[in-house]
């Protein structure tokens, strides 16, 4: 492992290991009621109270950051844990199995990322219409295709090997080579994938969120309080800042532990 | 000529599947489109006439064959939230979010190419470090935020530009360019550090290639190694990732023109999105989609024409 990596993955674990603690902690603890409205504390500078300042509601900018934490973590890593269990399963099947099979889903993998993500997200979020977790398959299915080409290439890259080759000669079962045998060596290619793709999921709830079609207020949430704190940029910019600085590191800290991962 | 062919064929299947997964996305959901656009409180009458407009009594085949007829024929139907044809709300938006998508794959292509062989060349030493360091920090800077940012920066305490101030570019182009400056800037950022981070890794690949070896054995210098040798090399794959970054561009200005008021497509779609407005936004979906697929198919065939070897393994 050279300098260069190594740097990378303290980076990444560092900054991972205090947005996820803190998003824990909000569970039992924030310095203020995330929800509390006080008129009388409208759009207050940053201070030892609070050490973000306030919204136009008199909230208190950290503990509502912390908490959107939480959620935006929550739906990345179910959005992630859905797209990736999908397309390792549909691209094995693609890049093992051939054929026709093989076809048909590199067709439909094309035709899927032909549309923009962020476009496969709203209108799936309209068609899936409302429900609080609506955003969660919408932005699975905007993901789909990079884990099924991911899988697929390792899996065709991997089939003619000879340990492949003797499972199937003593019988093994299509199905057990494809998950005990093929599953297992694509896991380096897979692992920092999936960790990226939290950065990538972070990034594309929080645009759905400013866009106001992902989570919905009062639920804190990094992109609704960018979209909020844009009103008074001028006069309070700490909103929008507070929201923007944890959203720029968790998704920083996300990609320079998945870039560490690489082979 | 056969192998033309079949890029076409393929194009044609790809557009087709396209328009299907479209439709199906609008029409297959459980439940009556019609009762979605209206909601629940809607009458029976409003209901029964709304079913007529969008043709829902019609059988779906038939309704995929129409639709995709009047696609190809500029006849989309009307917009529900605006009564006027889609045709017509489409065509005086799309100028604009071409003019920003170019502006910013203008941007990406001038910048992106310095900094990544410039990055290439310092690898390793304290500017090259900074420099990656850079790159990856713009990565994770969302094109939105980084539109917030330049609002404040050089809008609001700056006064470079009045936020929220669109000029469109008939009442005055110089002061449509001033505008958009920005927002291109914001969907090009994130994009230019893709971009500039997939150059250097190719260059490096290159760097340990025979051909170079030779090249400077031979008594080659650097620069002419690097510009005229592997520079050629690491602009094939980097054709490809341009192709691809169209659909990256067009997910940003969605949010951008948000984020900066600019009345182009984005901001149409996410009208048509709030309104339930689905014949408009049935057409937008399928439309960007195309965009997207000729982009590709164009890229694809700058390739070919770039690069010979590639015809023998199609």
């Amino acid at each position: 492992m050279n300098n260069d990596r190594r740097f990378s993955l303290r980076v990444g674990a560092v900054l991972i290991f205090l947005v996820c603690s803190a998003a824990l902690i909000s569970l039992f603890y924030t310095p203020c009621d995330p929800y509390a409205i006080d008129a009388a504390q409208r759009f207050l500078p940053p201070s030892l109270h609070h050490w973000f300042g306030t919204d136009n509601f008199g909230r208190d900018n950290f503990s509502r950051a912390v908490t959107g934490a939480r959620y935006s973590l929550f739906v990345a890593s179910v959005t992630v844990a859905l797209s990736c269990f999908f397309g390792v399963v549909l691209g094995l099947l693609s890049g093992f199995a051939g054929g026709i099979a093989d076809e048909i889903i590199l067709r439909l993998t094309d035709a899927l990322s032909s549309f923009p993500a962020v476009l496969t997200a709203l209108v799936a979020v309209t068609v899936f219409s409302g429900g609080k977790f609506a955003i969660i398959p919408a932005l699975a299915i905007a993901f789909l295709p990079s884990f099924i080409r991911l899988t697929r290439s390792g899996a065709m890259r991997l089939k003619n090997l000879d340990y492949i080759q003797a499972a199937y000669v003593s019988g093994a079962s299509t199905a057990r080579i494809m998950f005990r045998h093929l599953l297992p060596n694509l896991l380096p290619t897979l692992i920092p994938a999936v960790v990226v793709g939290l950065s990538n999921a972070i990034l594309a709830e929080s645009g759905m969120s400013y866009l106001g079609l992902g989570i919905q207020p009062p639920t804190p949430s990094w992109g609704r309080m960018l979209f909020e704190g844009q009103t008074y940029l001028f006069h309070a910019p700490w909103e929008t800042l507070s929201a923007g600085l944890m959203m720029v590191l968790t998704v920083l800290g996300f990609h320079a532990l998945g870039e560490s991962l690489e082979k | 000529m056969k192998f033309y062919l079949k890029k076409l064929l393929s194009l044609l299947l790809t557009l087709l599947l396209v328009s299907v997964m479209a439709f199906a996305a609008f029409n297959l959901i459980p439940g009556d489109p019609a009762q979605l656009i209206l909601g629940t409180q809607a009458t029976p009458e409003a209901l029964a006439e709304l079913h007529q407009k969008l043709g829902l009594d019609k059988s779906m085949p038939e309704r995929y064959a129409g639709w995709l007829l009047g696609l190809l024929h500029g006849n989309m139907g009307t917009s529900l939230q605006y009564s006027r044809p889609v045709s017509e709300l489409i065509g005086s938006r799309l100028p604009v979010t071409a003019a920003l998508a170019l502006m910013a794959l203008l941007l990406i292509f001038t910048v992106s190419v310095p900094v990544g062989v410039f990055s290439a060349q310092k690898r390793g030493s304290p500017v090259g470090r900074l420099l990656d360091s850079v790159t990856m920090l713009n990565i994770s800077m969302p094109g939105f935020f980084l539109g917030i940012l330049f609002i404040w920066i050089f809008g609001l305490v700056l006064h470079f530009f009045s936020p929220g101030g669109y000029v469109g570019w008939r009442e005055s182009p110089a002061g449509f360019l001033r505008y958009m400056i920005f927002p291109a800037l914001a969907v090009a950022l994130p994009n230019i550090a893709v971009a500039s981070k997939f150059l250097r890794s190719a260059l490096v690949e290159e760097s340990g290639a025979d051909y170079v070896r030779t090249a400077v054995s031979k008594g080659l210098s650097k620069h002419i190694v690097l510009y005229r040798h592997m520079l050629k090399n690491a602009l094939i794959p980097f054709l490809t990732l341009s192709g691809m970054m169209v659909a990256e561009i067009f997910s940003g200005s969605i949010l951008i023109e948000q984020v900066f008021g600019i009345p182009g497509v984005g901001r149409l779609l996410i009208s048509s999105i709030l309104s339930r407005d689905f014949p408009l936004l049935e057409s937008l979906v399928v439309y960007l989609a195309f965009l997207v697929v000729l982009a590709n198919f164009a890229a694809d065939l700058l390739l070919q024409a770039a690069d010979p070897r590639i015809r023998v393994k199609p």
